[in-house]
């Protein structure tokens, strides 16, 4: 097994809500709430969840662009999370971000020669013009944008390109990091293959450790090695993808999957759909015990609603296939919410 | 019995000061009461104007509309102003694309709720924001009552388009017209969405055009799906011969182009090379000839016309080459061969022949 990148442990983030006249603290979102996972070397590691599961808020907290409440980061052994800005900044060339939205993440007053020469100049590296030009060329290049559009401005491409612009700029300090937060939500179908094929072929060249935020099982199932599945700030199951996706333990997994729309009209009806009902609680107070025992099609009363259930190993046959769940799907359920093999 | 709705030779126009964007150019079809059409296509290949365009939605003096629609009879295009307001949010609802740009960010939920049915409905107050409960209730709004209280603002995206549907829903539609209607959503309530709306058709018999971009959607939903492409439709045929026996190059790189979970490890996407033409100088000949891995001198400078395939008078294909030829190069598609390659074996082979 490849070794950690980075290890992530006991994660806590919670947003103070403020309310009466005098804007005191009342509560708290939990936006991410002890979560615990590994990054390996040279892995794509999906995260999945719906909207408010605490994904994008990880993902932050990963590149510490939020300051977590508890728990710790460490990126090659170190702890970025108290770390301060001075220790922080040569680690922050190691990881870079890409932005969901190609329209906002870059500056509309700079060209994108500048905007993908940024990272340069912000961290003292290619001071000499010429070359730093010649390098942003280069990476314009890579990712798929024409070199002679160097001194273009972001509103004179379409928004794959965008994209392309954002990954140039990611991949420009060779990172050895990548935390891409739905990077191709916002592109057309045709657009977010040859962005997914682009970041595919430069995770392989650049020897790349991605990890891939996305809503979209597919795109994940497409792209990364390992998923790990959110539940309301927690990770509920975590694993190898294909066994994962073949053999879903934990039965919100299974949910998610069988959620997926197919494109195959026969496949699509046929399916047995297992339709969650209500939706994601209020995460300022989850449920107690299971987070997920108010739409769970196996809850147990008095035991998932009481005992929140850890991460845990179900298979010795699939070491690193995690699940929180008391009552785990087995082979035949899992299989059964999964899809049918083309 | 004449279609609930009947589109015919549609096009629309928009004078901009960089020229004419050809949005919509010759669109037809026809809709059943209570079936569900999916108009597929990428940004800018104007399938939302089209359905904007049957709500009269873009009448402005700039924008030259042509052709002739009609719903229940009634002459859209034609209908004055007046009439249309009567017809919106009543007999024909529409969902939008973008929720919170579709929301008032002034006025409270429950207000802009019980305002779609106080505008057609002589309700009181009560019964309208009792009804706004129940349909936010449906969308899967958790506590239904608070919300009505927000404002759009404080709402999740996901929330939003909620609210929107709920909104749509408030008049029981004949028509449903819903432009992206689960983009913005989860996938577990996306599918909550397309359940939801399958019952609605059942139950109310409502028809739906619904325009996405997401092949899985039609799938699950759909009857017959139209496929556009620069402001025409390529493709038109039943849901399932457009994913079984799909026969215009770019439904195949649309096909191509979704992940999917049933996806062999390790396979790559087939994108379509390049990116959609602008509409004010669309490419002569075949409008997707610059981005087609099969094309031939000719399809440069002719024009196709939708045609019904042989066999099939459902199925219509707007491409230049042969029927039989387009069958035998999906077969090679669909066997995993790149498009490249079917093209040396399939198109180059043909003209070897010759």
């Amino acid at each position: 097994m490849a070794e950690a990148l980075m290890e992530v442990r006991d994660l806590v983030k919670e947003f103070p809500i403020h309310g009466g006249v005098l804007g005191r603290p009342v509560g708290a979102v939990h936006a991410v709430d002890g979560v615990s996972f590994d990054v390996l070397r040279g892995e794509t590691l999906g995260i999945v969840g719906e909207s408010g599961c605490g994904k994008t808020t990880t993902a932050r907290l990963l590149l510490r662009l939020l300051e977590p409440t508890s728990g710790s980061v460490a990126f090659e052994g170190r702890d970025i999370a108290t770390l301060s800005r001075r220790e922080l900044k040569p680690l922050r060339r190691e990881m870079q971000m890409i932005f969901q939205d190609p329209y906002s993440s870059l500056n509309p007053r700079k060209t994108i020669g500048s905007i993908i020469a940024e990272p340069f100049v912000v961290h003292g590296v290619e001071r000499d013009a010429s070359a730093r030009k010649r390098h942003v060329q280069e990476l314009m290049d890579l990712v798929g944008l024409n070199p002679e559009h160097y001194n273009r401005y972001p509103h004179e491409f379409s928004g794959g390109q965008r994209q392309r612009i954002g990954v140039a700029r990611a991949i420009a300090l060779k990172p050895k990091l990548i935390v891409a937060d739905e990077p191709v939500s916002a592109l057309d179908v045709s657009i977010q293959a040859q962005i997914l094929n682009l970041l595919r072929s430069l995770q392989r060249d650049l020897d790349l450790t991605l990890v891939l935020i996305a809503h979209d099982l597919s795109v994940v199932r497409h792209m990364c090695d390992r998923v790990a599945v959110m539940y309301l700030g927690k990770v509920v199951e975590v694993g190898d993808a294909a066994e994962l996706y073949a053999r879903p333990r934990h039965p919100y997994t299974g949910a998610l999957l069988s959620a997926v729309p197919v494109a195959d009209p026969r496949l699509a009806r046929a399916a047995r759909r297992q339709i969650l009902t209500g939706e994601v609680p209020s995460p300022s107070s989850p449920p107690p015990g299971c987070r997920f025992h108010t739409r769970c099609p196996k809850f147990v009363a008095g035991h998932c609603d009481v005992d929140e259930p850890l991460l845990t190993d179900g298979d010795p046959a699939h070491p690193g296939h995690l699940a929180a769940c008391h009552y785990p799907l087995g082979d035949d359920e899992g299989a059964a919410t999964a899809r049918p093999a083309a | 019995m004449a279609p609930l709705l009947s589109v015919e030779n549609l096009s629309v126009s928009f004078d901009t000061d960089d020229g004419v964007v050809h949005a919509v150019d010759g669109v037809s079809f026809q809709l059943e009461a209570g079936a569900v059409l999916g108009v597929v296509g990428e940004s800018g290949s104007g399938k939302s104007v089209s359905s904007l365009t049957l709500l009269g939605l873009t009448r402005s003096a700039r924008t030259t509309v042509t052709g002739r629609a009609s719903f229940d009879g009634e002459d859209l295009l034609a209908a004055p102003e007046e009439r249309l307001r009567r017809l919106r949010g009543n007999d024909v609802a529409m969902i939008f694309q973008d929720p919170l740009s579709a929301l008032h960010p002034f006025y409270r939920v429950g207000a802009q709720l019980s305002e779609a049915v106080l505008a057609h409905r002589d309700v009181s107050k009560q019964e309208a924001r009792d009804r706004a409960v129940e349909m936010l209730g449906l969308v899967g709004i958790a506590d239904a009552k608070r919300r009505l209280d927000s404002y759009p603002h404080e709402l999740s995206g996901g929330t939003r388009q909620r609210v929107m549907i709920a909104m749509a829903l408030m008049n029981d539609p004949k028509l449903l017209i819903a432009d992206e209607p689960t983009t913005a959503l989860d996938v577990t309530v996306q599918a909550q969405i397309l359940e939801l709306l399958a019952r609605l058709r059942d139950e109310l018999g409502m028809a739906m055009v619904i325009v996405t971009h997401d092949l899985g959607v039609v799938a699950s939903i759909a009857d017959e799906v139209a496929v556009m492409y620069a402001g025409r439709i390529v493709e038109r045929a039943s849901t399932e011969t457009i994913f079984d026996a799909p026969e215009h190059p770019y439904t195949w790189g649309l096909l191509g182009s979704m992940p999917r979970l049933d996806a062999l490890d390790g396979a790559d996407l087939v994108p379509i090379p390049g990116r959609p033409p602008s509409l004010i100088a669309r490419p002569g000949g075949c409008h997707f000839h610059p981005r087609c891995p099969y094309v031939r001198e000719a399809h440069k400078v002719v024009d196709p016309e939708l045609v019904a395939v042989e066999d099939d008078p459902a199925h219509a294909v707007r491409c230049l080459l042969p029927s039989a030829t387009r069958r035998r190069v999906w077969q090679e598609l669909r066997a995993g061969v790149a498009p490249e390659r079917a093209r040396t074996d399939v198109i180059e082979a043909e003209e070897g022949e010759r």
